[in-house]
């Protein structure tokens, strides 16, 4: 398998540190700033959607303007920033001529496969050799999505989330907020009445997804935020391993992201969801980056497997749990998760796993790295309601500290309702031991390479879960974010 | 914590503080600023009943307190034997007795040992100590918390206890705190000061006891200065009625390299809170916070433990242990901050729970918070049943289902019992455990085998 998709290769571009942070320069086709009922119905008029989901959207804006007016944004993170100016966003960005989807690769702007290739995502005829099949996210809409016929051929949907509300409405209506209402969170809210677009796939019964389902997310528009809605359904015995990576420009104002994510994973099936998150962090001084308030939620029905894995490294400000409701009968969630917070980066990230079914087991395995001011949280929640006999958790959170002016904390709530349940937590927090570093800069590693190759051994449990050329990415990806952090 | 709604109950307490100033005119000026300030931040607040959104409260469910009206005031009579009878004791430890709040000196058991001055925080208020004005409600009025400002409120009188520096006590230093009997619902506030001088060495036991059958409130707020070099060894015996409303607050100032170690023991009351701060404000001072607590029945036992590393070289421990029963719920909210001048800090925190039952809830939150680099901290939690397959050994030696839960049980409870060292105090949570054991597994659901 080539290495078309790691970064390593990417070395000249400009941003500083931060190699992804180049404008592109297309048309953009701008609704004006600001919220109101005007902009959901522009957004559904634009994307050209059928009255029920209009209604949805509304509903939830309508929601929205309620919890706004009440409680505001959740304040129980430890994250600190200005508040957001909800009138001063762009809530529909779309490169020009997108309206209509492309037919094919010719259809695309070419300065948008240029954009795509020079971040090492595979649009081309390369698609097939690397092995994945990619939907490509600029801005608001989806401007490509490679593979579509090969998959078709299995009777596997994978396309943007338009195409699929325009040629799959009865699955998006079926299952659209089934995991996450649109009632769930003030983000979720917002993303339900504004979003966009997105990816879409559905695996039909007893189908294994031959190859790796990508969505690339790339924000490049001043001042625009960006909504995506993530769905994807593996039906009876399915099994799918979906990947999603993100970059945004070098700015030094915020850009807001608040993206959804739902998993539903039918009996018997497994979804493996991949992520790499490196919107981008701010400046050193801590100006600017993604503010990346993210809900992310499966649903595992029986004998079903949810696994999250998560690198995050990008962002101003993380905000995100990917959780696990384990509904049904011996389901299985997993959580693996790496996230770093550089410079005044802040990351309050966990998970939740909802056992709800008999015999129903999680994992969650979290590591934490700060540095330079950073702050990092791991926020986890292990609910046992009160019929998941015999359910299991395992939960092991480590943190690590890099430098005097970081800070790492751990808040697990255990829940437990269910006297046959089984719960083990344990969590760690230590810096880098004196001793490794002094082992291996006497063999001749500088202090910095040391750090690396420690930080990589330690975060290696998570990598582990990556797909291959995914985990390569992972470990480039922590060696940049962590340049200038050591020393 | 600022609620957005308007503070509950305050209505129902704010008659009996006006008639509380009325009668205290002789006190101290410092001291009636204190209760002033704290029952305006008590009136801001109130008793918390809004969980949504408030960390504190996110578990506990305070309706049923807000709900209820406490007379002020009253007080019935209390005999020793009935203080024998329900608590630990020892003839040989000095002990004050404190009922309804009121310091008794008939009831007390005090030796006159050189370097201790044990008895009524009334009198220390008044003997014009430094040291009194000073420490008084010094680090229990450091946040805004509903509580402690409740009792502080209504302070006048309590327990005092002060170690002359380079004192080592012989024998524990014993403060009951009793509600006496009376058919009506009453509210007190007990209070204890401990001022342990430097390098000196202590064992303080602090006693709750409820003689009344009926709904009973007790806001006890006890505060701890450790001296340099002090070692101070605490002890906390709850043993409300199961219809009562226990919210307890200790606040602990350790200086340089005072230990300071708490063992608390909590069985009673219909909804508990032993809610524990340790500030480790110097270099070289450490902490050891452990705890046993059961429930059975509606009862809920919150356990609010949290130590502030903000001084170098400093250690802590959290070790508390759960089980329970029946309906009950309970929960262990842990919290180790380790500030950004903290280096140098080791820090562990457990907290383990046998849950026996099908309606009982465990909701444990152990969490840290570090902003120093150079730190080893490490913390776990566990809930589960008694182990299969040691319950499947014991039976296949020929003890039965009851009798090997009771043994697995009672070991579980071991770890922590150790730690009441002196022996009229061990005997008696001994005692407790080991008539409580068969109540607990009275409302524990058999689980079948594995």
């Amino acid at each position: 398998m080539t290495n078309q998709n790691t970064i390593s290769r990417e070395s000249d571009l400009s941003g500083g540190e931060y190699k992804w942070g180049f404008v592109t320069d297309v048309e953009t086709d701008l609704a004006p700033k600001g919220l109101s009922e005007d902009i959901v119905r522009l957004i559904s008029a634009k994307k050209e959607e059928p009255g029920w989901l209009l209604e949805w959207r509304l509903r939830a804006y309508r929601h929205w303007v309620k919890l706004n007016e009440s409680e505001g944004e959740p304040d129980w993170a430890m994250i600190d920033y200005p508040g957001i100016d909800y009138q001063d966003i762009y809530y529909y960005a779309a490169p020009k001529g997108t309206n209509e989807a492309p037919k094919s690769l010719d259809d695309v702007d070419p300065e948008m496969l240029a954009t795509f290739e020079k971040l090492g995502i595979p649009l081309q005829e390369r698609a097939a050799l690397a092995g994945v099949a990619v939907d490509a996210v600029f801005d608001s809409v989806s401007v490509a999505t490679t593979m579509e016929k090969q998959l078709g051929e299995l009777g596997i949907i994978f396309c943007s989330f338009g195409n699929a509300v325009k040629n799959h409405p009865e699955l998006v209506k079926k299952y659209l907020g089934s995991v996450v209402p649109y009632t769930d969170n003030f983000f979720a809210t917002l993303n339900a009445a504004v979003f966009t677009d997105g990816s879409f796939v559905y695996i039909p019964p007893g189908v294994k997804c031959p190859i790796e389902l990508m969505t690339y997310f790339r924000i490049n528009t001043e001042g625009s935020g960006q909504f995506e809605r993530t769905l994807i359904i593996a039906d009876e015995g399915a099994y799918v391993s979906y990947l999603e990576g993100c970059t945004a420009p070098f700015r030094k104002t915020s850009q807001l992201h608040a993206a959804t994510v739902e998993l539903v994973a039918l009996d018997n099936s497994e979804i493996k969801y991949s992520t790499i998150q490196n919107w981008f962090p701010g400046t050193p001084d801590g100006e600017g980056g993604v503010y990346n308030f993210v809900t992310k939620r499966g649903r595992a029905d029986t004998d079903a497997k949810i696994s999250w894995t998560q690198v995050e490294t990008g962002s101003a400000i993380t905000w995100k749990y990917p959780s696990v409701i384990l509904k049904g009968d011996n389901s299985v969630g997993e959580f693996f998760s790496v996230a770093l917070a550089n410079n005044h980066q802040q990351a309050d990230t966990g998970t939740k796993m909802i056992h709800i079914g008999k015999n129903t087991k999680s994992t969650i395995v979290s590591k934490g790295i700060s540095a330079g001011k950073g702050n990092n949280t791991y926020r986890g929640q292990v609910q046992i309601m009160p019929g998941a006999e015999n359910a299991v958790n395992h939960t092991q959170c480590d943190s690590l500290l890099v430098g005097d002016e970081c800070g790492a904390h751990t808040v697990p709530y255990i829940e437990v309702r269910n006297p046959t349940a089984r719960l083990e937590h344990e969590a760690s927090t230590s810096k880098v031991s004196d001793d490794q570093l002094f082992y291996l800069m006497a063999r001749g590693l500088s202090e910095e390479e040391a750090h690396h190759m420690i930080i990589t051994g330690w975060s290696r449990e998570v990598f582990k879960e990556l797909p291959f050329e995914f985990a390569l990415e992972a470990a480039q990806l922590l060696k940049v974010s962590l340049e200038g952090a050591v020393g | 914590m600022t609620l957005g709604t308007s503070p509950t109950a305050v209505e129902k307490y704010s008659a009996a503080f006006i008639q509380h100033s009325a009668q205290s005119v002789d006190s101290p000026v410092w001291l009636d600023t204190l209760r002033k300030r704290a029952w305006s931040t008590f009136s801001e607040f109130g008793i918390p009943v809004k969980r949504r959104g408030n960390e504190l409260w996110k578990y506990t469910n305070l309706r049923p307190l807000s709900d209820k009206d406490f007379e002020h005031g009253v007080t019935g009579s209390v005999t020793h034997n009935q203080i024998k009878a329900l608590g630990p004791w020892d003839d040989t430890w000095d002990t004050v007795v404190v009922v309804d709040g009121i310091f008794s000196a008939d009831l007390s058991n005090l030796h006159g040992i050189t370097g201790l001055n044990a008895g009524s925080l009334g009198e220390a208020i008044t003997s014009g100590s430094v040291n009194v004005e000073q420490q008084l409600a010094s680090l229990a009025g450091r946040e805004d918390y509903t509580f402690t400002a409740l009792n502080t409120a209504f302070l006048d009188d309590g327990a005092y206890v002060a170690i002359a520096a380079n004192t080592e006590l012989a024998a524990p230093v014993h403060v009951v705190f009793v509600t006496s009997d009376s058919s009506t619902s009453k509210a007190i506030y007990p209070r204890l000061l401990v001022d342990a001088g430097a390098n000196t060495s202590s064992v303080i036991i602090e006693t709750h006891l409820n003689l009344a059958d009926s709904s009973q409130l007790s806001v006890p707020v006890v505060e701890v200065f450790a001296a340099d070099g002090s070692t101070v060894q605490h002890y906390r015996i709850q043993m409300e009625n199961e219809r009562s409303f226990h919210l307890g607050t200790t606040r602990v100032n350790q200086f340089a390299d005072a230990t300071f170690t708490s063992t608390s023991f909590a069985v009673g009351a219909q909804i508990a809170r032993n809610d524990i701060h340790t500030l480790l404000d110097a270099p070289g001072a450490n902490c050891t916070l452990r705890g046993l607590y059961m429930t059975n029945g509606q009862q809920q036992q919150d356990q609010e433990i949290s130590t502030t590393h903000a001084k170098p070289h400093c250690t802590s421990d959290q070790f508390y242990k759960g089980i329970l029963s029946g309906k009950s719920h309970a929960v262990f909210s842990g919290k180790v901050v380790v500030e950004r001048d903290a280096q140098k800090s080791a820090a562990t925190q457990k907290d383990l729970n046998l849950l026996l039952s099908r309606g009982a809830e465990i909701n444990a939150k152990p969490s840290l918070e570090i902003y120093a680099d150079d730190v080893t901290a490490a913390h776990g939690a566990t809930a589960g049943h008694v182990d299969r397959d040691t319950l499947f050994y014991l039976q296949s030696r020929g003890v039965d289902e009851e009798a090997a839960k009771a043994i697995l049980i009672r070991g579980f409870a071991e770890e922590i019992l150790n730690d009441f060292k002196p022996a009229a105090l061990y005997e008696f949570v001994e005692r407790v455990t080991d008539e409580r054991i068969p109540v607990l597994l009275a409302e524990s659901d058999s689980l079948g085998t594995a």
